[in-house]
């Protein structure tokens, strides 16, 4: 039973990559720019849930609840703060200066908390589950799957149903087509990133769960590793990061357990070019319609 | 007054002076050609007004308001759609998405539903493919999701891009008759057009452009018979 009990954690691993590449193609989608802070927004979102359990001592909820509020918050204002003046810029500028956004995040909590991992308190308590003799589902992995599956389903419902989805996909094809709709692409790419930073709390303590550790680093790996989910499924395609971040993840688990724990990563990255040879747009990428 | 006034309009593209100096006035219930070749600033001028492009100078006044700082979902809002150059519907979106996009801006849901149900009588071929997606819609069906997209947010005035560019002989009848029945329901027409006989034949006045100037004006019937504007523009 070895075998399913690395897919499950490899489905958990992926989750986590899912939803933060769900921020990743999001934004790439509706923005058009990679947003390269987005995974040391992460790190923040672990070290508000941190600083308050451990400092604060609240409840596990409330420091959940403040993580979630404190990314979203942050996301909307590093649009606004650094991306927004940049709209009509080249792609280049935009790139350096999320580069530059994340320096600048992960410096701070260098500056703040120090550079060494502290440990992460445990926010989920949620016994383990045997599901046969020999194959033990751990409390985190399995709220893990379940929130996950519970975000992207009201993610889907949210883009189909709800009329901010629709504005989403209307300036996701055509800026300009959605701005004679009456769209506002303003507010329409805050509200792209303050839901892709939501997410990316979410994620932050999911991860910070199940390695309970933290540092100014910790969101610097899941982050590329996310990205790369996101261009492997796809980038811009909202099911394309969450098969891309669930694949990622069980590839990654799959090679630790069974070919070698250091190569896990050159693996990854190894299917990563394969796939993207076959198909350039990833596994649900699509090749915009040409115009008429 | 005038339901829409243009006064002294600049406009740069990129390095070029593309509109220089226009002045114009649509009133309400009016059809209006703008007409003139390839690269006269006929586009431009449409995306000025609805805000896609700034202006360097001028005013555009909208129903009593200047319009010309304000963000293209403002003005949208205050009821004036644009079917733009090559449709830009969504393609990858539903045919019944993309109408309902179309009124975006409207709280009424009553009335959004009405204007549902006046788009499909007017185009039924709509909804006998509103599941469908977008993009798999000949040129003439998105031509008329265009056009329904934009009736969708109850205007006071249509400014429309080429409407007939691409479309069979048959299409651009239908599509001219639907300009009428338009203007029968009330609703304000500016039209941009490359075949000015058939838009001089719906317009009541219309507009000569000629890199940037408006160099000719008045009622659409006697422009039809200027030898100027049949030498230039009818071909004969």
């Amino acid at each position: 039973m070895n075998f399913l009990s690395y897919l499950i954690s490899g489905i958990s691993l992926g989750s986590v990559y899912a939803l933060i590449a769900l921020g990743y193609t999001m934004v790439y989608g509706i923005a058009k720019m990679l947003n390269f802070a987005h995974g040391d927004v992460i790190m923040i979102g672990g070290f508000v849930m941190f600083t308050a359990v451990s400092s604060a001592g609240t409840s596990p909820l409330v420091a959940i609840v403040c993580g979630i509020i404190v990314c979203t918050v942050l996301g909307v204002v590093i649009e606004k703060v650094a991306y927004k003046p940049l709209r009509n810029a080249t792609p280049l500028a935009v790139l350096i200066t999320a580069i530059g956004v994340s320096y600048l995040l992960q410096n701070a909590a260098l500056l703040i908390f120090g550079s060494a991992a502290q440990s992460f308190p445990v926010l989920i308590e949620v016994p383990d589950w045997e599901i046969t003799e020999g194959l033990t589902v751990t409390g985190v992995t399995l709220v893990t799957i379940c929130v996950t599956i519970v975000i992207m389903i009201a993610l889907m419902l949210f883009m189909r149903y709800t009329k901010p989805g629709a504005a989403m996909q209307a300036v996701a094809e055509d800026r300009g087509a959605a701005q004679l709709m009456g769209v506002s692409v303003n507010s329409t790419i805050s509200l792209t990133f303050a839901i892709g930073s939501a997410l990316a709390a979410v994620a932050s303590l999911l991860l910070c769960s199940a390695y309970p550790q933290i540092s100014p680093y910790t969101g610097a790996m899941p982050g590329i590793k996310a990205f790369v989910a996101a261009v492997f499924g796809g980038i811009g395609s909202i099911p394309g990061a969450m098969i891309g971040g669930i694949l990622l993840g069980v590839i990654e688990n799959l090679s630790k357990a069974y070919i070698s724990s250091q190569l896990s990563d050159a693996i990854v990255f190894g299917v990563l070019i394969l796939v993207l040879l076959i198909k350039p747009t990833g596994i649900l990428g699509r090749k915009m319609a040409e115009k008429v | 007054m005038a339901m829409l006034e243009i006064r002294d309009l600049e406009v740069n593209y990129g390095a070029i002076n593309a509109i220089k100096k226009i002045s114009f006035d649509v009133n309400e219930g009016e059809v209006i050609a703008l007409i003139g070749a390839n690269g006269a600033g006929k586009t431009t001028t449409l995306h000025t007004i609805t805000g896609l492009h700034k202006a360097r100078a001028g005013s555009v006044m909208f129903m009593g308001k200047d319009i010309i700082k304000l963000p293209p979902h403002k003005i949208v809002q205050m009821g004036m759609a644009h079917v733009p150059e090559g449709r830009r519907i969504f393609q990858q979106l539903s045919v019944y998405k993309n109408l309902t996009l179309g009124a975006f801006t409207r709280k009424d849901k009553k009335g959004v539903e009405e204007s549902l149900a006046r788009v499909y009588e007017r185009f039924p071929r709509l909804e006998e493919r509103k599941r469908q997606i977008a993009g798999t819609l000949s040129g003439g069906e998105q031509q008329m999701l265009a056009m329904g997209r934009a009736l969708m947010s109850d205007p006071k005035i249509i400014l429309m891009d080429e409407p007939s560019m691409g479309l069979s002989p048959l299409l651009v009848e239908e599509v001219f008759r639907i300009i009428r029945d338009i203007k029968a329901g009330g609703t304000t027409v500016l039209l941009v057009e490359q075949n000015a006989k058939k838009a001089l034949e719906i317009a009541d006045r219309a507009y000569v452009l000629e890199t940037g100037r408006i160099t000719l004006r008045g009622n659409a019937k006697e422009l039809m018979n200027d030898d100027s504007v049949k030498k230039a523009y009818l071909g004969e």
